[in-house]
Parts: C-alpha cells; sequence; structure tokens
C-alpha cells in the first residue's frame, strides 16, 4: 500500500431515491474508504449521477442515510469543502473565462494547486483568458478536469468528464490523475463509460444498474473472473455445464460461452484437450455481460409473470 | 499491450520483475523501480502496483531498505530458475509429450527431434545448470 490509512470516508445506508414514479436508487448500501480510485460504472439513467449528486448535497435522497468523512454532506461546509464535484456538464458562470473560474476554485479549495493548474492549462491548450463560454465541448471538459486535478479535494468526483476531449486529451487526463494520485493520495471516484480506458486505473469497482448496486468489488479480484470458451458447441457446452454462465452465443456449429469462473491450470488443460480455445475477458466486457444478464433476468421474471402459459410449461 | 486482462495485474507485475530477475537485467543488489514508477510506466493504480512489488517481497525475492527503496535479494535468480524449471515442466514438456503420443511419436524420435531443434540454436552459458 502506498501508506494511506484505508479509512471510511464514505458511507451510504438504505439510500433510495425517488423522482415521481420511477426509483432512481433503490436501497444502496456502500462504504467507501480513503485513497483509492474507484470507478462507478453503469449504463445510461443507471442512477450514477444521483448518487453522486445525493454524496455531494446536490441533491436529496428520499430515505436513508448518507455520512461523508462521519458527517451528513447537506448544508455541511466543514464537508463540502473537502470534496469535488466535476458534472458532466458542470455550468459556470456566464461571464467567467476558464481563469476565473480556476481562481473562484482557489479560494474555495485549501489544497489548490496554482502551478498544476498551470501545467494542465498548458497541456491541455486551453485558451484559458477566454470566456468559458465561447470554448469548445472539449475546451470546457478541460476546465473541469483541470478543477478536478488541481482541487486536491480530499475526495474528488468525476463524473464523465471527458465529453468532447479526443483520445490524446483522455490520455493526458488518465496519466495526469494516476500521477497526481501517486503524489498526493485521495479518494477519487470516477463514473465513465470508457471502462475500458479506466480500467487498469481503478482499484475499486461499483456497478450500479436500475439504481441498484450489482457489483461492489475490487478491481483486482474482478479480473481474471471470467472466462470465454470458443469451439465446437456441443464440446464447449460440455465444459461450461454446471458452471455460471454469463453468455452464450453459437455460430454454426462453434459456440463462444461467457462462464464466471476462475479457471485452474487443471482445466485450462482441459479445454485445451477438448480443442477449446480460451479468451481473456475485459472488464468492459465483463460489466456489459453483467448488465445484461441482470436485465435479462428481470425480463424472465416479468415474461412469467405475464403469461400465465410459460408458468405453467415450466 | 503491456497489461492483458486475463490475470490481476499485480500478478502480472510480480511476473514482470521475475523474468527481468532471471534475465539479469535487475542483477541481485540492484534497486527495484518503485511502486509509482510501475504506476506511470503500466498506466495503472499505485496500490496495484505496490501489491505486486509487496508479493516478491513477502517471498523474499525482495527487501526493502528503509527510506531507499526495494532491492533484489542475494539468492533470488536462482530460487527463481528453480520454480521457472518445474513450470516449464508443466507448461512445456507435458503438453509435448503429450501430443508426441496423439501423433505417435516414440520418446526416441522424440528425443532426436530435441536434438535436431537443440543444434540449430546456441544455448547461453550456464542457463542449464545441469
Amino acid at each position: 500500500m502506498t501508506g494511506t490509512a484505508t479509512s471510511e470516508v464514505i458511507s451510504v445506508r438504505n439510500v433510495s431515491k425517488k423522482y415521481k414514479d420511477s426509483l432512481a436508487l433503490d436501497s444502496v448500501d456502500l462504504t467507501l474508504e480513503g485513497g483509492k480510485i474507484y470507478g462507478l460504472l453503469g449504463r445510461n439513467g443507471a442512477g450514477k449521477t444521483t448518487l453522486m449528486s445525493v454524496l455531494t448535497a446536490q441533491n436529496f435522497q428520499t430515505s436513508g442515510e448518507v455520512r461523508v468523512f462521519g458527517q451528513r454532506p447537506y448544508e455541511n461546509d466543514g464537508v463540502l469543502s473537502r470534496i469535488c464535484f466535476i458534472r458532466e456538464s458542470q455550468k459556470y458562470p456566464d461571464d467567467f473565462t476558464a481563469a476565473q473560474a480556476f481562481q473562484a476554485a482557489s479560494m474555495f479549495f485549501g489544497g489548490w494547486d496554482q502551478p498544476f493548474a498551470d501545467r494542465l492549462v498548458e497541456e491541455f491548450q486551453l485558451p484559458a483568458k477566454r470566456r468559458i463560454k465561447k470554448l469548445s465541448r472539449g475546451q470546457l471538459s478541460a476546465v473541469g478536469v483541470i478543477i478536478g486535478l488541481a482541487s486536491r479535494a480530499e475526495i474528488t468526483f468525476f463524473d464523465e468528464p471527458y465529453l468532447g476531449l479526443d483520445a490524446v486529451a483522455r490520455q493526458i487526463f488518465y496519466d495526469r490523475l494516476v500521477q497526481d494520485f501517486t503524489e498526493h493520495p485521495r479518494t477519487i471516484v470516477l463514473s465513465s463509460h470508457l471502462i475500458d480506458e479506466v480500467a487498469n486505473l481503478l482499484e475499486h469497482v461499483i456497478l450500479i444498474d436500475k439504481g441498484r448496486v450489482l457489483v461492489d468489488e475490487d478491481a483486482e479480484s474482478i479480473r481474471g473472473s471470467a472466462v470465454t470458451g470458443v469451439g465446437p458447441a456441443a464440446l464447449v457446452d460440455e465444459f461450461t455445464a454446471g458452471r455460471a454462465v454469463l453468455h452464450r452465443e453459437a455460430f454454426a456449429s462453434l459456440a463462444s460461452v461467457t462462464i464466471e469462473a476462475r479457471l485452474s491450470e487443471q482445466e485450462r488443460a482441459e479445454a485445451g484437450e477438448l480443442g477449446l480455445e480460451l479468451a481473456p475477458v475485459t472488464l468492459q466486457q465483463l460489466i456489459v455481460r453483467k448488465t445484461m444478464a441482470a436485465t435479462g433476468a428481470e425480463l424472465a421474471v416479468v415474461e412469467r409473470e405475464n403469461d400465465p402459459e410459460l408458468e405453467a410449461t415450466k | 499491450m503491456l497489461i492483458d486482462d486475463s490475470r490481476p495485474i499485480f500478478v502480472q507485475i510480480a511476473e514482470r520483475i521475475e523474468n527481468d530477475i532471471v534475465d539479469g537485467t535487475l542483477a541481485e543488489e540492484s534497486q527495484v523501480p518503485s511502486t509509482n514508477e510501475f504506476a506511470a510506466f503500466y498506466r495503472i493504480n499505485p496500490a496495484t502496483a505496490a501489491k505486486g512489488v509487496g508479493r516478491l517481497a513477502d517471498e523474499g525475492l525482495l527487501y526493502k531498505k528503509r527510506g531507499i527503496g526495494m532491492f533484489v535479494a542475494a539468492g533470488a535468480r536462482a530460487k527463481l530458475l528453480e520454480r521457472r524449471r518445474e513450470e516449464f515442466f508443466r507448461q512445456y514438456v507435458q503438453p509435448l509429450t503429450r501430443e508426441a503420443r496423439k501423433l505417435g511419436i516414440t520418446s526416441e524420435q522424440l528425443m532426436q527431434m530435441l536434438g535436431r531443434s537443440d543444434s540449430g540454436t546456441q544455448l547461453p552459458e550456464g542457463s542449464v545448470a545441469q
């Protein structure tokens, strides 16, 4: 470890958030520890932004308890001055230039590092003296990224911070994030759809789907926890029988089956003997499969409930 | 790709350091790059890099000099070579003999083939200690 204490910084207990007729958060229980980079993953509308808004007191839960640094965040300056939330479409005062936005941030965040912000402005080639409303989408995202990094808040939330940033700019963001996190350990919550890009940066993964937590695990224990076997359908099915199948695809006489399993060397050898090819499953593929499997299970229940015949033939 | 998705990253980091010790890139008593250097180079979480380094320290292959960093322990290479030879048997020799049997190749023929293959490549000195 890097020597940081792994103490609890955020606790979410049985939190639900109801909008008119939908449940944005459904009995969420989470504990976040200090000094880690968390990935908050899930589809659009899964509840990621709602969760981050509740944690930063920009929105309120309908029920349940939220504690940040052991306290309720709502109207609590002692808490709010230690957290930074960069939203996907962060708003700034109309006539502000980027430089003025940085100045405002420097007054709010005690740990603000101006030389670091200046370096980032250069790296992102951001016209800091131009009014923010005249900036391109990518430049606007760069403003948010720079504030998020240079504020060095104890907890920093990045909600899809990369909109409009090209591949080079995103790489600069990831590199500076890892580097600065290494030198100044703190808690980062990174919400992203570009899972492949951020997978290796994450220490812990939280997957939310339809307001519920589907996965809450160390990234390292997820890595290699699933494998895809490809080969003649009958043999693939023989090999994967009795295992947790996440996905099955057939093509002509071939099948590709993804199972949740950490295969032993022995089992890998057996697959080899059967003539099967084994392929690793990326974190992104695994997240997609798990989300789809959860949706599939739900649809199956709805179908059964709506279809007495299906229920009878079961 | 530097890092693949099949296994935990800390295992891959540990293996890379092991490889460097085996092939002599990291000599015994020399300093291992810091956790932060690994994190920046491979673009991985520093805690993950630390876990990889920590694993080798737990196995006695690396040791810590307080305030300076991690160093390769004396005898680390011999220890790794021993382990790698065991793995070599399981990973290469066993599948090789299995496939040979399938093709009806006798032990003698297999030995001959190995000899033929061996004469084409120059083995580095001291690489086969027995």
